[in-house]
């Protein structure tokens, strides 16, 4: 290994520096280099300057290995899907494998797409490559139904990191969350490719490269709420996550398991997953009448189907667009919770309200910090007078 | 001759073509840009109306300017203007009822457009009729160019045509066995909002140093 770095930096790195033979790369080899080990430069300030060793290359590292049981659970969801609706036995092996063939042009798409335009935008502006899509780029393919052409893919993720994230400034200073601003393109530019019945599991292997509309025929049970039908899907499975439903989205299972390495790693906030739920089970019961032609499906059981667990786990907690102050964070997430109930039980235009809320919230979350950090100074005021 | 076309005149007109565009710069009449943009059609007859009505507007305002009384001014111009835009209205609903009937509330809204007050207020109640004239007609044509750019990459994207004529093939749609989609988006006004910022972020890099 070390031998390896020394000839990395001896050799490798002056042809990337300054007028050096390969310096048109220079902010390629700098993020690939930087993500391998850790970064060697200081801070260029003298002063009072901490510097931790978890650089936010590490936390986002975090955030994709929580991501992982989602990738993997989703890849066999898929394959579990695709030979369940053309009626064969297929082994746990062979299932997988194609669920993997199928799901990972989607995540190469994403991040070739993503990728290319930060580190174009790095070597323009003469920054340093930003590691926010690291992240993004994993969210992006879950989020997404299995049907979903790839060319679409790369059209939605490079409007949402040009227009999502570069004009504002790049990784840190965007409003909105990039991976949600992709899906919500995509949710409303090709409204067929993202909801309706006919693109959640794929009869054959091409359907998931390039997308065709006679698919198979499998409704989430929220498309079945909203076509005001049973739903068939069983409590048991919308937790283990065998249903049709977007490729991360489905197990409350997996979720757990990344929220617990989230948590553990402290790279998310708690009092944010927590609220959303809070929110979510609050309005879920209170308008749990509108729910009542349909016998088969209770109240809570709106929390596992959909994307309400997926978005409150990874969505919700992304530290750039949710709220910073701890008493912001409960009020974000619990409004959150509210707002996707609302949009599901209240507006028949849109059977799932996760993505609208979280992106509503975001253009709030700076209102709700101002509010928080402006009522704590006129308590402190007051305290002051007394 | 040579003073109507003098090189003052000539300021007056290629100012509002480029360095002084009254959406790209000034900012103004963003909504109705918005709004009739989805195809080119209307967006171009859109376009040249705006220009009609503001270059006679400013003409009749710069004849009357020293018999208006300065306090009732713009009650004066909203005569004016609304009596060029109902004869507009009616013209367009004479010979391009289609049209008339996508535009629909928007070319009454003309009036309201802040182009036309705005160059009412600040051009001809200072100056000649010619002038005031060439300045409407160029105002008119700024607000028209940009309202073409908008339309024709919504009506491309959006529907796959111009001017109605399909452009791309129906076979290569997906529900016909193709590839490809129309964006849906690209007809609703949010994404006009987004290319007309594109419009406006090329429009200053270019005209960076001046």
């Amino acid at each position: 290994m070390k031998a390896i770095k020394k000839y990395i930096d001896s050799k490798l790195k002056p042809q990337f520096e300054g007028e050096g033979k390969l310096h048109a790369f220079r902010s390629l080899f700098d993020g690939f280099y930087t993500f391998m080990y850790v970064p060697n430069d200081t801070a260029k300030v003298r002063g009072a300057h901490i510097h931790d060793a978890i650089d936010s290359k590490r936390i986002m590292s975090f955030v994709v290995i929580a991501l992982l049981p989602c990738l993997l659970f989703g890849m066999y969801n898929v394959g579990f899907q695709h030979y369940l609706a053309i009626g064969e036995e297929a082994s746990f092996i062979t299932t997988f494998l194609y669920g993997c063939a199928a799901v990972l042009p989607k995540v190469v798409v994403s991040y070739v797409v993503g990728l290319g335009i930060e580190f174009t935008v790095a070597q323009w502006k003469k920054e340093e490559i930003q590691e926010g899509f690291l992240v993004s780029g994993m969210l992006i393919p879950l989020i997404v139904p299995i049907n979903c052409p790839l060319w679409i893919i790369a059209v939605a993720t490079a409007f949402a990191v040009i227009f999502a994230k570069e004009v504002f400034g790049g990784t840190g200073m965007n409003i909105f969350n990039v991976a949600l601003v992709t899906r919500a393109f995509l949710f409303f530019s090709y409204p067929t490719m993202m909801s309706g019945d006919k693109v959640w599991v794929n009869g054959e292997y091409l359907d998931c490269i390039n997308g065709t509309v006679d698919g198979v025929s499998a409704a989430t049970p929220l498309g079945e709420i909203a076509a005001g039908n049973d739903v068939t899907t069983p409590f048991i499975n919308t937790v283990t996550g065998l249903m049709p439903g977007s490729i991360g989205e489905t197990s409350v299972i997996a979720i757990a398991l990344g929220a617990i390495i989230l948590l553990w790693s402290g790279v998310a906030s708690w009092k944010t997953m927590l609220s959303v739920f809070v929110g979510g089970g609050v309005m879920a019961f209170i308008f749990k009448d509108s729910l009542a032609e349909i016998g088969n499906f209770q109240w809570w059981e709106h929390l596992t189907v959909g994307g309400f667990c997926f978005g409150a786990v990874f969505m919700a907690t992304d530290p750039v667009t949710s709220a910073r102050t701890e008493t912001g964070k409960w009020i974000y997430g619990f409004l959150i919770g509210c707002v996707a109930m609302l949009v599901r039980t209240l507006n028949p235009g849109f059977p799932e309200g996760m993505m609208l809320a979280i992106l509503l919230m975001n253009v709030f979350a700076p209102l709700i910090d101002y509010c928080v950090v402006q009522s704590n100074i006129n308590k402190r005021a007051k305290r002051i007078k007394a | 001759m040579s003073k109507l076309f003098s090189k003052e005149n000539g300021a007056v007109f290629t100012g509002p073509l480029n360095i002084n565009n009254p959406i790209a710069v000034q900012v103004l009449g963003i909504c109705s840009a918005l709004a009739v943009t989805s195809q080119l059609k209307p967006a171009i007859v859109m376009g040249l109306s705006v220009t009609v009505i503001t270059a006679f507007s400013n003409v009749i305002i710069s004849l009357i300017r020293k018999t208006i009384p300065n306090r009732i001014r713009i009650i004066v111009q909203l005569v004016v203007v609304a009596a060029l835009v109902t004869i507009v209205s009616n013209i367009l609903k004479a010979y391009v009822y289609d049209v008339s009937v996508q535009l629909s509330v928007y070319v009454g809204l003309i009036i309201t457009n802040c182009i036309l007050m705005g160059r009412l207020e600040a051009f001809a109640l200072q100056n000649g009729p010619w002038e005031s004239f060439l300045d409407g007609i160029a105002n008119g044509l700024g607000y028209a160019i940009i309202l073409v750019i908008v339309g024709f990459v919504r009506e491309l994207l959006g529907s796959g045509s111009l001017f109605g004529f399909q452009l791309i093939p129906s076979s290569a749609l997906m529900e016909n066995g193709g590839l490809y989609l129309h964006n849906g988006m690209m007809t609703m006004p949010a994404m006009a909002l987004i290319i007309l910022a594109c419009v406006i972020w090329a429009h200053r890099s270019y005209n960076k140093e001046k």
